[in-house]
């Protein structure tokens, strides 16, 4: 591993980054509340400032509560949990629909080349000068509106993964097009031909494992934003129902609390999203710099 | 250049031929219009005579002609949700789009170049590994949280600035503006630096790695050879060669500016396009929705039209006519 121990960066973030998914993987059982067990909450918990912080309003915090409750009485930490869970979930299932739609688009392009790859570039080109986020909330908003009004909170989990995977596949596919139209042209796969082989063969398991290198940049890379992506809808309301909270879920019911003086509500799983964004953001970075030899 | 604009143009149309034919699809299919104006009874002849009535009836391609032809004459439709047309919807929030995302545009221009071409010169100096630091937290935080921390620090604990709204704004003919009132300009100043922080944080990596790349290259070992001073390495040689991916990057955010203004807006209720659009997906407003697809790619059509516009006036290569490929 390249540098890996001489990047405090790098260390400290994949650190970060580990608590954050440990925490959200397992909230289940390391949370010290259940949000949705509605007998565990009472309304005499409500509004409690975080245990560290003087009193707000005449309530006193509650290290049973450590970074405070909401209106209904809910734990804000456990809330976070259980929030980070949903939006980890949400952005790395985008990302996978993303890669696979992005890499066979790419291979394909790459491979075949004539008006299939002009077809396929060109609207990738396309979505690529529409910001993701655009094209995400349109998506989202299009499918929605077309689901009938009972199955739409079911499957609004669905939706936007497809949504944001939709947003962010053109990136795969022009990267993976680049290193098809290298691979293509080198002795093996020319032996792979003449030996017979079918063209989606030759893609699949001759090419596809030589151009995965840069696709995992892009995936941890990408990441971030997709979790930023999703935090960003649920925040303008188009996202998930209040009944699955991810953590921008969290930040849009507690942003009305904000004038109130009840910041915590908010700026907490505010807090946790950036830390889990900044992270992944950094141990991207340092991934890229080190598969890249020129800066080395 | 003529060949050049007139090429580019054409090569827009397509595209925006395909959009229209995506919104006329989400117009034509996703809930259905006639269900809705008739409202609760109705009779069949009623029914024929109002689909008959809208062209519904006719092919698909013939309608889909016809909607090209009304959005070419500023006719979308009417809005489900205020029962108004959204040509005037558009329009009357337009203003406060347009002033908000300029306003943002000028900030992380002003603060971005500088702070970009210092971090690329003293690379290594304590400053710039400070911007750096900074820079990655204005990437990572998402725009919405920058704005309830503005709020939070200027407007709840401070109470130096509005929270939301424009303030008082001057009318002419069909522009407001918020410009010429002291409120108005109170009112810009949140959502300015928080649509405009991104862009910032992405001006100063841009340049400061466009710099490090240039400085690298073999013209410029040639001019420090020379012995030309430092400065006019930098600014003379340096900074000149940066420019092109700059334009292209500041050009094509400026439509990114309209799109994350979506985001702002509804943080700060900012009476703009963008507020209209998240108000209009969350009840399913579809001409709204179509219509606002259909005008932000012709805007950025036209912003990429005038980014390519730019090379032209920065490269010198580009502008001898020979091909482009060669003299690369």
């Amino acid at each position: 591993m390249y540098s890996f121990r001489t990047s405090p960066v790098a260390m400290v973030s994949a650190l970060i980054a580990v608590v954050c998914i440990l925490g959200a993987a397992f909230s289940h059982w390391l949370a010290p509340h259940d949000p949705f067990d509605l007998a565990s909450l009472s309304l005499m918990d409500s509004f409690k400032p975080p245990a560290f912080s003087p009193p707000v309003g005449g309530i006193d915090g509650d290290w049973s509560f450590p970074l405070g409750t909401d209106d209904q009485g809910r734990d804000v930490l456990s809330g976070i949990m259980y929030g980070a869970q949903i939006s980890l979930i949400v952005g790395a299932c985008s990302i996978v629909f993303a890669t696979v739609v992005g890499v066979a688009v790419g291979l394909l392009a790459g491979y075949r080349g004539g008006w299939v790859d002009t077809l396929l570039m060109r609207i990738a080109d396309v979505q690529l000068s529409f910001p993701a986020i655009l094209i995400a909330l349109l998506v989202d908003g299009v499918i929605t509106a077309i689901l009938p009004r009972t199955m739409r909170e079911n499957l609004e989990l669905y939706v936007i993964i497809f949504a944001i995977g939709i947003s962010l596949w053109p990136q795969f596919a022009r990267t993976v097009r680049g290193s098809t139209l290298v691979e293509r042209g080198k002795d093996y796969v020319l032996a792979a031909r003449v030996i017979g082989l079918s063209s989606s063969r030759i893609m699949r398991s001759h090419i596809l494992p030589n151009v995965l290198g840069p696709v995992t940049v892009i995936a941890t890379l990408n990441l971030g934003l997709a979790i930023i992506s999703e935090a960003t809808l649920s925040f303008l309301g188009v996202g998930l129902p209040p009944t699955q909270p991810s953590l921008g879920t969290l930040i849009r019911i507690g942003n009305a609390f904000l004038f109130s003086g009840e910041w915590w509500v908010t700026i907490f799983p505010g807090i946790a999203l950036v830390l889990m964004v900044l992270s992944i953001n950094l141990l991207g970075d340092w991934l890229r710099d080190a598969l890249n030899p020129r800066l080395r | 250049m003529l060949p050049f604009i007139i090429s580019r143009l054409l090569q827009a149309i397509p595209v925006l031929l395909v959009v229209g034919l995506i919104a006329f699809a989400m117009f034509a299919y996703v809930g259905d219009p006639v269900l809705i104006m008739l409202g609760q009874d109705y009779t069949e002849a009623q029914r024929v005579a109002l689909v008959h009535q809208l062209g519904l009836d006719q092919p698909f391609f013939v309608q889909y002609a016809h909607f090209i032809w009304n959005a070419l004459q500023g006719n979308f439709g009417i809005s489900y949700r205020l029962a108004r047309p959204v040509s005037d919807l558009l329009l009357e929030r337009f203003p406060a789009t347009f002033e908000l995302a300029m306003t943002a545009a000028m900030l992380s221009l002003l603060i971005g170049v500088p702070m970009g071409v210092y971090t690329g010169i003293y690379r290594n100096s304590f400053l710039s590994r400070i911007f750096m630091v900074a820079s990655l937290a204005g990437v990572s935080l998402p725009t919405f949280l920058i704005g309830i921390l503005l709020i939070l620090i200027f407007s709840v604990d401070l109470g130096w600035l509005p929270s939301f709204g424009r303030g008082d704004v001057v009318h002419f003919a069909h522009w407001s503006t918020g410009f010429l009132t002291l409120s108005g300009l109170k009112a810009l100043i949140l959502p300015a630096v928080t649509l405009g922080l991104f862009q910032t944080t992405l001006i100063i990596r841009l340049i400061r790695a466009e710099l490090l790349e240039v400085l690298r290259s073999d013209y410029i070992k040639f001019a420090r050879a020379r012995g030309i001073p430092d400065r006019a390495i930098h600014f003379g040689h340096a900074l000149k060669n940066t420019l092109v991916p700059v334009i292209t990057v500041v050009g094509l955010q400026l439509g990114g500016l309209l799109a994350f203004s979506i985001i702002t807006e509804t943080v700060f209720q900012w009476p703009g396009m963008g507020l209209l659009l998240v108000q209009s997906i969350n009840v399913a407003d579809i001409p709204v929705m179509s219509a606002y697809l259909m005008l932000i790619s012709v805007f950025f059509v036209v912003i990429n039209l005038i980014v390519d516009l730019l090379y032209f006036a920065v490269d010198p290569r580009l502008r001898t006519g020979g091909r482009p490929g060669m003299a690369r």
